[in-house]
């Protein structure tokens, strides 16, 4: 765990000793500002549901923004090289870095935590809807930054792995939307897998054990994906 | 005891391509070995399998008796390793970087700090520690590269080509580093540039298209190697003819090529077997015709010649 510790440090330090965490952190709330400010007034409801709705959506961006340098760079400036010789657990390098990411999503989420207290101030605020709103954002986000982070360990360009990522993501995030569309035998199998049927039971303020468990299942399949891809390294090209 | 470093048939194939192919040698402790051999002869390969970046695809590699695929995290605590073209993260600052290493390689908090100071000191990062790693001139990163090979004092250190890239100053402070390193430590290096070995390791091993194809101290090499013995000779005061049929008539002389002569001086080549010394019969040759030997120098092999004899395909 001490080496998990170690990467932890160095990425949540090369986030904010670069521009990265400020660029990706003040988007974030730039863009969340606008989407919860343009409804609010004119609804006149003490509600975070139109911020909430256009969540998904928006971490669908930054996620993969986030993790895309992670693995990418070290497979292009040769430090994975080095990296990987260090007595360090694959598993220690993988939970390193994706907790790095996932603690500059969590200080950028804390961030919003503005809104609801102003709005709360306002009228009258379901504090416990908005709780489990604030724990399905994180564990949204986690799953979208696992995906993210597989995506940088398959390849040397930042580029490729956001545009992956990106597209993974989108993926999932666009199942529950297309229900509709999707034959009625296998309605039952895409509403599991999509992404936005689970955040929408938490913001509604249901926290199903369901919905928790199937978050964490993607973040542990995506990290568990990193470390195998990590492993390839002993048998292709190095 | 067991060396300290045995590696047995070790092989990697990538596809069909075998860039090791069965090599099998021992480092002794405290030994400086060099890993000599053309771009390409498969010196990487060798030292990434030995680092644990990836298992052999065959044979195995001890260290300190641990093997480097069923015990990978012990041995990889045991070495440490600079890997060809240096790579460093550019967004940290150097003592930031020596702390990162130091962290994942288990220094213990309590002696951090003076860990990552005694090997700065060691490698002369003292002028830079408060600079970013981006700042580095390729002198100083390669400096920033053997510190945080040695932070953890590690016992066996592996260095891929360790002075590519540097000026000839910079070349022999590197060169400098390594020699005191290996006063204490075990060390294998890999080059292509043979006065490197020559200048520091106490043993080498040419390897060739994954092969080892010489092991041994470059003075045994030099003297393995050294086929006929050749000295060059110039004498004055004799024709051409004559001087070429006296050196030719000495015991022991072999083969005589004379070249000059009218007028001018003879300049010949003497070859002889290894162990026949001519300068002194030379010498009083000269001394009984009433030549005058201007010049005699006496040809050894170089590690160079040894080296391009055995790794450069004879095309007949």
């Amino acid at each position: 765990m001490n080496g998990a510790w170690a990467v932890f440090r160095r990425e949540f330090g090369a986030y904010f000793g670069q521009p990265v965490a400020y660029v990706v952190i003040v988007a974030y709330l730039l863009i969340c500002g606008w989407f919860l400010n343009a409804t609010l007034f004119l609804e006149g409801q003490a509600t975070l549901r139109n911020f909430f709705a256009m969540v998904p959506l928006i971490l669908v961006f930054f996620a993969p923004a986030l993790t895309m340098r992670l693995l990418a760079e070290e497979w292009k400036n040769g430090t994975m090289e080095l990296l990987v010789t260090f007595p360090l657990r694959d598993i220690d390098v993988v939970l390193g870095k994706f907790l790095a990411a996932f603690a500059v999503l969590a200080v950028a989420q804390g961030l919003t935590l503005m809104y609801p207290l102003t709005i709360g101030s306002l009228g009258n605020l379901d504090g416990g809807q908005v709780a489990s709103a604030y724990l399905g954002t994180l564990l949204l986000g986690g799953a979208l930054l696992a995906v993210g982070l597989w995506a940088s360990a398959l390849t040397r360009s930042q580029i490729v792995a956001f545009i992956v990522a990106f597209f993974i993501c989108f993926g999932l995030n666009m199942l529950g939307k297309i229900l509709p569309l999707v034959p009625g035998a296998l309605v039952p199998l895409v509403e599991l897998l999509a992404l936005d049927t689970h955040f929408n039971n938490m913001v509604k303020g249901v926290v199903d054990s369901r919905d928790v468990l199937y978050f964490l299942s993607v973040i542990a399949f995506c990290l568990m994906g990193t470390v195998t891809t990590l492993e390839g390294r002993k048998w292709g090209a190095g | 005891m067991e060396p300290f470093v045995v590696t047995e048939n070790l092989t990697k194939t990538y596809g069909t391509i075998r860039a090791v192919d069965g090599i099998s040698f021992e480092i002794q402790k405290g030994e400086v070995v060099g890993l000599l051999g053309p771009n390409g002869a498969g010196k990487t390969t060798t030292m990434k399998m030995l680092t644990c970046f990836m298992p052999p695809t065959e044979g195995r590699v001890r260290v300190a008796g641990l093997d480097v695929v069923e015990e990978s995290l012990e041995v990889r605590r045991r070495l440490g390793y600079l890997p060809e073209n240096v790579p460093l993260y550019d967004d940290m600052g150097v003592w930031d970087y020596l702390d990162f290493v130091a962290r994942v390689r288990e220094v213990p908090a309590a002696g951090r700090d003076a860990a990552i100071r005694q090997a700065a000191a060691r490698c002369g990062l003292g002028p830079v520690l408060g600079k970013p790693v981006t700042a580095l001139s390729k002198g100083y990163r390669q400096r920033l590269g053997l510190a945080q090979a040695v932070i953890h004092d590690p016992d066996l250190v592996i260095l891929d080509e360790p002075t590519t890239g540097l000026d000839p100053n910079q070349i022999v402070e590197i060169r400098q580093l390594i020699r005191e390193l290996g006063a204490e430590k075990t060390v294998l290096l890999s080059t292509h540039i043979l006065q490197e070995v020559e200048a520091v390791c106490d043993r080498v091993l040419i390897i060739n298209e994954g092969r080892i194809i010489a092991d041994g101290t470059p003075a045994q090499l030099h003297t393995e190697f050294q086929g006929a013995q050749q000295l060059s000779v110039l004498i004055g005061g004799g024709g051409k003819t004559e001087v070429s049929a006296a050196l030719a008539a000495l015991p022991g002389a072999e083969n005589v090529e004379c070249g000059g002569g009218r007028g001018k001086p003879v300049a010949a080549t003497v070859s002889s077997p290894r162990e026949t010394d001519l300068r002194e019969a030379i010498f009083r040759l000269c001394v009984d015709k009433g030549w005058v030997l201007l010049e005699m120098q006496r040809r050894v092999v170089s590690l160079e010649d040894i080296f391009r004899k055995l790794t450069v395909k004879d095309g007949s």
